[in-house]
């Protein structure tokens, strides 16, 4: 069963690390998941000044805005989808993650089944 | 005719409650679906209501119950290859989780209730659907049965019971027993539910009736088989002693007219003594063999109220030493609460009342009627009436059940006709 995990990172300081945890925890966990197998994709996303939103209205017409901008402490910075047999394994991977230290947290999806 | 089906349909009824949790259990590991698990386990409790007033009673009702509903399931699995294929990968996808654990030394199999309260009491699930859960699926109540007791409307609760089984179904929260190193992380969690149900049904947080004792005792009896399956576990034995320690005075708790009576004034003759026996026997092993456990502390704290011949002559510097045991446990304001009040039983209500006010910047507190009301009792035994009212006054803005505001207004009227 696949599950993402969406990192919200809390304070993040200008190395990419964030209070609690240090860049070399990052390159250890990613390399634990890898080796687990259970790996399916992860993407660190950058900055949050270079977010751009698209929303297209009812007559197709298209709106393009600069942002958002976070509103609370907590910014989205990245995902992993692994691959494990059920929650508790997946709360564990959660756990284990730098991002859920140091004022951040992980949410945890299942990604939807649609019977491939 | 009616007679005869009646008879049949109350053994049906008293074997259905006694055995659905272990039944339930047993299908849920079988097939790894709480759904397909409930439906045949009820289609077997039809079946028997057919069968047992024609035949007579099995001699083994629970093994019968599961024969039958263990065909069933493989009937509908064998009709419905889709769903079938799905719960296949289920089982695959567990084994791939590892090993199953292996039956005791002993040879035992493992009643395999204990995986259902921790799925029941996962903390994925919404607080308000665990215990909903709990009762459903290990005390064999049905929804609206639920529903009653905990004063919703049916509808409400079969919808809340609905979105935790999906969850559990679609985020697939597992049905295991945490291993030894999880366990102290989520042992209190189920502790924390059985507690729940109990206080729910002891003091209504709305509502006309004082106690509902069904609730409470449906607590007792599931804290009773959590013990039995884990024998060894000190708070959940602590849990256990509580609950009935408590529970012991539920007679006298209430007044000729449904009106509250306070532990001071209670009928002690009315106390269920057996209870508190037995409550007390399980004090010292709750505390024995290690540091104590919150649960344990209060079992501790209930049963010197329980051996008190009156309310003066309670070991109140014990009780005080106690609360600051479960202070130092659980820090909360609800404690330090209890605390200041019997502080104010061991040096004098003016001692007790300067604790309570350097608790009067705490939000929780503030919105608690039961700090306004000790505070109105102190404030009443030193004389300083006028503040007693306004305290009162406080509590009944406040106050939750119509027996506990009864309470608070009569003795608004005593401090104010004084």
């Amino acid at each position: 069963m696949k599950y993402m995990l969406l990192i919200n990172s809390g304070g993040v300081d200008e190395n990419g690390g964030a209070e609690g945890c240090t860049v070399e925890d990052w390159v250890a966990y990613d390399k634990t998941v890898r080796d687990a197998g259970i790996l399916v994709s992860s993407e660190s996303l950058a900055d949050l000044v270079t977010a751009t939103t698209v929303r297209v209205g009812p007559g197709g017409e298209r709106t393009v805005t600069d942002g958002p901008f976070a509103e609370s402490r907590e910014v989205l910075g990245g995902f992993y989808v692994i691959d494990v047999p059920d929650l508790d394994v997946a709360l564990d991977w959660a756990a284990r993650c730098p991002g859920s230290r140091g004022g951040g947290s992980v949410v945890v999806r299942p990604v939807a089944d649609f019977g491939a | 005719m009616r007679d005869r089906s009646t008879a049949a349909d109350l053994a049906v009824e008293a074997v259905f409650r006694e055995e659905h949790g272990i039944l339930l259990a047993s299908l849920v590991s079988r097939f790894g679906d709480l759904d397909l698990a409930e439906e045949v386990a009820s289609e077997a409790l039809e079946a028997a209501l057919v069968r047992w007033p024609l035949d007579g009673v099995p001699s083994r009702p629970g093994a019968w119950l599961l024969t039958t509903a263990r065909r069933k399931a493989l009937d509908r699995l064998r009709r419905e290859r889709a769903y079938a294929a799905r719960l296949a990968v289920l089982r695959v996808d567990a084994e791939r989780a590892g090993p199953a654990p292996a039956a005791d030394a002993g040879g035992e199999l493992p009643d395999e209730r204990l995986q259902l309260f921790f799925t029941c009491a996962h903390p994925a699930l919404p607080a308000e659907a665990r215990g909903a859960l709990i009762l459903r699926c290990l005390a064999g109540l049905t929804t609206p049965e639920v529903a009653r007791a905990h004063l919703v409307p049916p509808a409400t609760m079969a919808q809340r019971i609905v979105r935790a089984k999906k969850k559990i179904r679609e985020a697939r929260i597992p049905f295991r027993v945490p291993g030894p190193d999880e366990l102290p992380e989520r042992l209190p969690g189920v502790l924390q539910v059985l507690y729940s149900i109990f206080t729910e049904g002891y003091a209504a947080s709305s509502g006309t009736r004082l106690q509902r004792l069904d609730l409470a005792e449906e607590a007792i009896r599931l804290a009773r088989v959590l013990r039995r399956l884990l024998p060894a576990e000190r708070e959940v034995t602590g849990l256990l002693a509580l609950m009935l320690l408590v529970h012991a005075r539920r007679r006298a708790r209430t007044g000729a007219e449904g009106g509250m009576v306070l532990l001071e004034d209670q009928d002690r003759a009315l106390w269920d003594q057996p209870m508190i026996e037995e409550g007390l026997s399980l004090v010292p092993p709750a505390l024995a063999g290690g540091p104590p456990g919150p649960y344990g502390v209060q079992a501790a704290i209930a049963a010197l109220h329980d051996e008190a011949p009156d309310f003066a002559a309670t070991d109140w510097p014990q009780i005080v030493a106690l609360y600051d045991v479960l202070l130092a446990l659980t820090p909360s304001p609800v404690v330090a609460l209890n605390r200041a009040v019997a502080v104010a039983m061991r040096d004098g209500p003016e001692a007790g009342l300067a604790l309570l006010d350097s608790l009067a910047d705490d939000e929780k507190l503030r919105t608690h009627h039961p700090y306004p009301a000790a505070r109105g009792e102190l404030l009443h035994r030193l004389g300083r009436l006028p503040e007693a009212a306004a305290a009162y006054r406080r509590a009944l803005d406040l106050a939750g059940t119509e027996p506990e505001r009864a309470h608070l207004r009569r003795r608004l009227h005593e401090v104010e006709s004084r």
